[in-house]
């Protein structure tokens, strides 16, 4: 979130979109009921069903799944056309101003630079023009014909009302209502947020949905407001925090770029990733990588990463091709890895086209489940039935156990979507034989440790020379970790302009991000947490409710990265003088002096309205990008429609179908269905009473929501001759599950294209072990594609057919 | 404690306890403007009152459990209504004893203190006293109370009287994420009710209200509709609930001969208890 759960209670209008707040995220969403009741908020819906949270809605309007981009492309067309943007912030705040490269151009869905062998652009057109004083040029009457807010223009005037009803199939006077409302927000006395989840990022262009909405934002002036951004709900009460961290490969803690085959030696590393100062006077903090990622290596391998070693940037792998977790797979499916160690995973449930997890799983030698509970992908060997019906002789992985516990058996920090790091205790010890997870990964890791001493191998030194002072090098606690991520002094940090004075000593912690350096002298495993646990103490486990200003910032509370800041942007909150726009909902200000109020300013406290620095302190322009060229397929948002299209074309291009950029792997485009055969849309989701695949094993919970269904409207349940609670058998050129059917009005009949849609809704919950009734897991139907930028799997849009089973 | 004087028993013809101060009558309000149906409640439920009904399974809705049962005191009722202009509603009810301030299921029911009323206005009732016969259950205008396989007694929502006694709101208000369920005096909840009836006057529904049937001379348990001049759109909800005249009739005339049988009643217990020993439940009828 870009602001904060609590922050939700001072919005004008909230917009749920890509996401089903009231059902997936129930307690936040009562800061939603809070701004309805007390400020009188609109709540809009839009969504291919009728959720829990239309339910409560003032309008929802419907949409065909995967067509987000159209909707949303089709308000920012109505905001232009309209003159309902907030012109002041559009010209100070973003790059509305700031000339294209001549040769940048858009036609027929594809953008200047396309390579359809390698199915991705070279972006070199996608580029400001650059004036002779090294900076980007601009216009600030925004007239100029290459400028972005013109582009901008010329590209979403094709998404006319009729445009967005012909491919979403929302009626042209819903979608006329909802751009209506949300052009509302445009005054500076009116605020709207908007709340998405994975019903954004589940398709193959879901960061493009993101972009569009964030665009959207900007234009009305919401981002950087209390009440306002662009606020993803997290799933896993600590996936945040996950993200932060960095479960993945292709960045390092902190949201560092990891290093690939092409950076050869550190300074060409830390150049590549340090973001040049585009306009004059800006903060442009990314140039601070540097220090980041030097405190990182230290925080990792102390004493051995030197200046004479650049810093053991040598002992970082570095990429030689993507590592996400479908590449993960097809290199498992292609028998190139050996081994798989799965913690706080389902791998078998959580990816898409489970008959290929499962032949890929069934080609490791070794495959070790770490988890507090049994789960599909730890039984992915034995026979189920139907529900998973395998050969197990013919399985020779060897699947290892080791039992884990549950969050509540483990004290730590859980960071929520908000940000906000929060400590928890643990409220009971791990059952049986189960350990906690830092137990196992410390107790494998001294053992390999020792057999590299004892043996030998290649690349030692990464292993051997890992910083791991932890009191029990087996079971590091919590504690000792987040201290760690924190980081401290190695040395006195002195202040730049007065040497005597010692700012942090040798050995205490980091009091924040602020005083890293890049000379090796502080160490800090995560940037961003830096703060969590200064001098004073672990803040994450502060629970002061005090609240000055009563706008729920509630800054005594935990710790929000980055730098205890609640809403990210806060600058722009602020008029070009500092005032704030809305008086009556004040974030910070400018006193004359500094930058004050009731959050941590988000840009130097002294650097005043008069500097010309924008609020955008990330980006080297100073300002938001309306012209995003780091996307992977444009920097522009345009309608792509879903790898299983059920028009089976695009009306915008009928050339250009799907996202042109994202990756297909060999033999994964034979296995997408066409829409002759599997006529209906599939779209998968979760359900309230359930937690993904964990609470079947629950009681209380299975009580409440017992046994797998699908979604149908009553049209489609005729035409096919189901009755409500029948069972039916869903079926996609991948795979097929049985489950009862759920004949509703909630699932609005949609015309697109001048052909009928149909829509079948897969909750998930269920599987083949657990105390609810099993099922088939609703990956068997879903494609192995995924969005161009974060490789997120398109669960959200496919082809099935449907018939009584 | 005062909430657990009693102002009524069934059964009964001893006067209530009157020395201490009457403690104003309390209510549960459920706003179903704000419910998300999220079933919280029912979990909280069945978790402070150790229940745990059978794992079910889907038969076309997104009720689970379908009813009412002894194990489970309270459900959602899920209702799609269609309306004139094409679009939809999707009205989400917290099904449950509507604790009425002139309880049916109390005068209907013959075994004395197997249902009481205290004087905050909660009905509870006293399992080990219930006889087992059913005759809350037709004297309830709501079809709530539900008897048991196991020990053939009657069961249902206690407003967590063993909660509220002790100064806690019930388990489910506790639970409850968006503020949809508020406990507190009756005329708190009335005012409250009140306000929120403003705020959807203001967003279309004119209609909106607070139901609080007078039929049976209001509830401790209310709720806020969009429609309360259709309550049956609410999974029907009735309109006018009353208790059966034939509870009136069976109070009235049948009362000379109640405690005639209660008596006998009484003595059929004991005897039974000398010559054939405590009933015991058919455990294997309810085993695995």
């Amino acid at each position: 979130m870009t602001n904060h759960w609590v922050d939700i209670k001072n919005t004008d209008l909230i917009l749920v979109m890509g996401g089903n707040a009231a059902e997936a995220h129930p307690c936040g969403f009562k800061w939603a009921t809070e701004a309805m009741e007390h400020r009188k908020a609109k709540l809009i819906v839009v969504d291919p069903r009728f959720t829990r949270s239309a339910a409560l809605a003032d309008f929802y309007a419907p949409i065909r799944a995967g067509t987000d981009i159209a909707f949303l492309g089709g308000v920012i067309n109505y905001l232009l056309a309209n003159g309902k943007i907030h012109k002041d912030y559009v010209k100070a705040y973003t790059n509305a101003s700031f000339l294209i490269r001549e040769e940048y151009k858009h036609e027929d869905g594809l953008f200047s630079g396309y390579n359809a062998e390698k199915r991705s652009y070279d972006k070199a057109s996608w580029a400001y023009e650059m004036g002779a004083d090294g900076y980007a040029v601009v216009d600030e009457t925004l007239e100029h014909p290459r400028s972005v807010y013109q582009l901008m223009k010329a590209h979403f005037s094709r998404y006319t009302p009729e445009m967005v009803e012909r491919i979403c199939g929302t009626p042209k006077d819903k979608f006329l209502k909802v751009a209506e409302m949300l052009g509302s927000t445009s005054t500076p006395d009116r605020v709207g947020t908007v709340l998405y989840a994975l019903g954004w990022t589940q398709h193959s262009h879901g960061s493009e949905n993101i972009r569009t909405m964030a665009m959207i934002q900007l234009l009305l002036g919401n981002m950087g407001r209390p009440g306002g951004g662009v606020n993803a709900l997290r799933g896993h009460a600590n996936v945040q925090g996950i993200t932060d961290q960095c479960a993945y490969t292709e960045v390092l803690p902190g949201y560092l770029s990891a290093p690939t085959d092409a950076d050869e030696n550190r300074q060409k590393y830390i150049e590549a990733r340090t973001p040049k100062t585009l306009r004059p006077n800006q903060m442009n903090f990314g140039q601070n990588f540097a220090k980041w990622h030097t405190s990182q290596q230290k925080a990792w391998w102390g004493d051995a990463a030197t200046k004479d070693n650049d810093f053991a940037f040598d002992y970082l792998p570095k990429r030689d091709g993507a590592y996400d977790i479908l590449a993960i797979f097809e290199r498992m499916y292609q028998g190139k890895i050996n081994g798989f160690i799965s913690q706080g995973f389902n791998p078998l449930a959580a990816l898409p086209n489970k008959k290929k997890v499962s032949a890929a799983m069934s080609k490791l030698k070794f495959l070790v489940v770490i988890e507090p509970l049994r789960t599909e992908t730890s039984e992915f060997w034995k026979n189920f039935g139907d529900e998973n019906n395998v050969k197990s002789e013919d399985i020779k992985t060897e699947v290892i156990r080791l039992p884990a516990c549950c969050f509540a058996e483990d004290p730590g920090t859980f960071t929520n979507s908000g940000r906000v790091i929060q400590w928890h205790w643990a409220a009971a010890e791990p059952p049986g034989e189960g350990k906690v997870d830092r137990e196992i990964i410390g107790t494998l890791f001294t053992k390999l440790r020792a057999m590299y001493a004892k043996d030998g191998g290649k690349a030692p030194d990464p292993i051997q020379k890992l910083t791991w002072g932890y009191i029990n090098p087996n079971h590091p606690t919590a504690e000792e970790i987040l201290r760690e991520i924190n980081g401290r002094a190695l040395v006195d940090v002195v202040d730049a302009k007065d040497p005597t004075k010692v700012l942090v000593k040798a050995g205490e912690q980091m009091p924040g991000f602020g005083l890293l350096q890049a000379d090796g002298s502080t160490a800090c495993g995560n940037w961003i947490y830096s703060g969590v646990w200064p001098q004073a103490g672990n803040l994450s486990m502060r629970r002061d409710t005090s609240d000055p200003g009563n706008m729920g910032n509630n800054l005594m509370w935990g710790f929000a990265w980055p730098a205890n800041r609640r809403v990210l942007y806060n600058r722009a909150n602020a008029d070009l003088a500092g005032k704030p726009w809305d008086p009556t909902r004040p974030g910070i200000r400018w006193t004359g002096t500094a930058w004050a109020g009731i959050d941590i300013p988000d840009i130097a406290p002294a650097l005043g309205p008069d500097s010309g620095a924008g609020p955008f302190i990330m980006t080297g322009e100073g300002v938001a990008r309306l012209f995003a060229p780091g996307m992977a397929e444009g920097p522009f948002p345009e309608h792509y429609e879903p790898f299983e299209t059920p028009i089976g074309t695009n009306p915008l291009h009928p050339k250009v179908v799907s996202n042109p950029a994202a990756r297909v792997f060999k033999g994964d485009m034979e296995s997408f269905g066409k829409s002759d055969e599997f006529p209906y849309v599939g779209t998968t989701y979760r359900l309230t009473e359930h937690f993904h695949f964990w609470t079947k094993n629950v009681q209380s919970n299975a009580v409440t929501q017992p046994s797998p269904f699908v979604e149908i409207s009553e049209t489609l349940a005729k035409m096919k001759g189901i009755k409500n609670g029948d069972m039916v058998k869903v079926r996609s050129n991948r795979g097929e599950l049985k489950a009862a059917a759920v004949v509703t009005k909630r699932i609005a009949d949609l015309e697109c294209d001048g052909k009928k849609v149909y829509t079948v809704g897969i909750p998930i919950h269920w599987g083949f072990v657990g105390v609810a009734k099993t099922g088939y897991l609703a990956n068997n139907l879903t494609p192995y594609v995924a969005d161009a930028n974060s490789q997120t799997p398109e669960f959200k849009a496919f082809l099935v057919n449907i018939e009584k089973a | 404690m005062q909430s657990l004087d009693i102002q009524n028993r069934s059964a009964t013809t001893t006067s209530a306890p009157q020395v201490r101060q009457a403690e104003s009558p309390v209510a549960k309000l459920i706003d179903i403007s704000k419910c998300i149906g999220c079933k919280a409640c029912q979990v909280a439920c069945m978790q402070w009152n150790d229940l745990r009904d059978d794992i079910g399974t889907n038969v076309g809705v997104y009720d689970n459990p379908m009813d009412l049962t002894d194990q489970s005191w309270t459900v959602m009722r899920f209702s799609e209504i269609s309306k004139a202009d094409g679009s939809m509603e999707w009205l989400i009810r917290k099904d449950g004893c509507m604790h009425c301030e002139d309880p049916g299921c109390l005068k209907a029911c013959p075994a004395p203190g197997a249902i009481v009323k205290y004087a905050n206005g909660i009905v509870d009732f006293i399992s080990e006293n219930c006889i087992g016969c059913g005759y809350c259950i037709a004297g309830c205008p709501f079809n709530i109370p539900r008897i048991s396989d196991k020990d053939n007694k009657a069961y249902k929502c206690s407003l967590c009287s063993d909660r509220v006694n002790v100064g806690l709101v019930p388990a489910c208000v506790k639970t409850c994420p968006t503020g949809a369920i508020q406990f507190g005096a009756k005329e708190d909840m009335l005012f409250r009710g009140a306000k929120r009836v403003n705020d959807l006057k203001e967003r279309g529904f004119q209609n909106a209200g607070v139901y609080n049937p007078q039929g049976v001379g209001g509830t401790h348990v209310m709720y806020v509709l969009q429609h309360a001049d259709k309550p049956e759109l609410y999974h029907n909800l009735p309109t006018d609930p009353k208790i059966s005249p034939w509870v009136s009739l069976w109070k009235g005339i049948a009362k000379p001969l109640l405690a005639l049988a209660a008596g006998v009643a009484v003595l059929g217990a004991f005897f039974h208890y000398i010559t054939r020993g405590p009933k015991e439940v058919d455990d294997a009828k309810h085993g695995g």
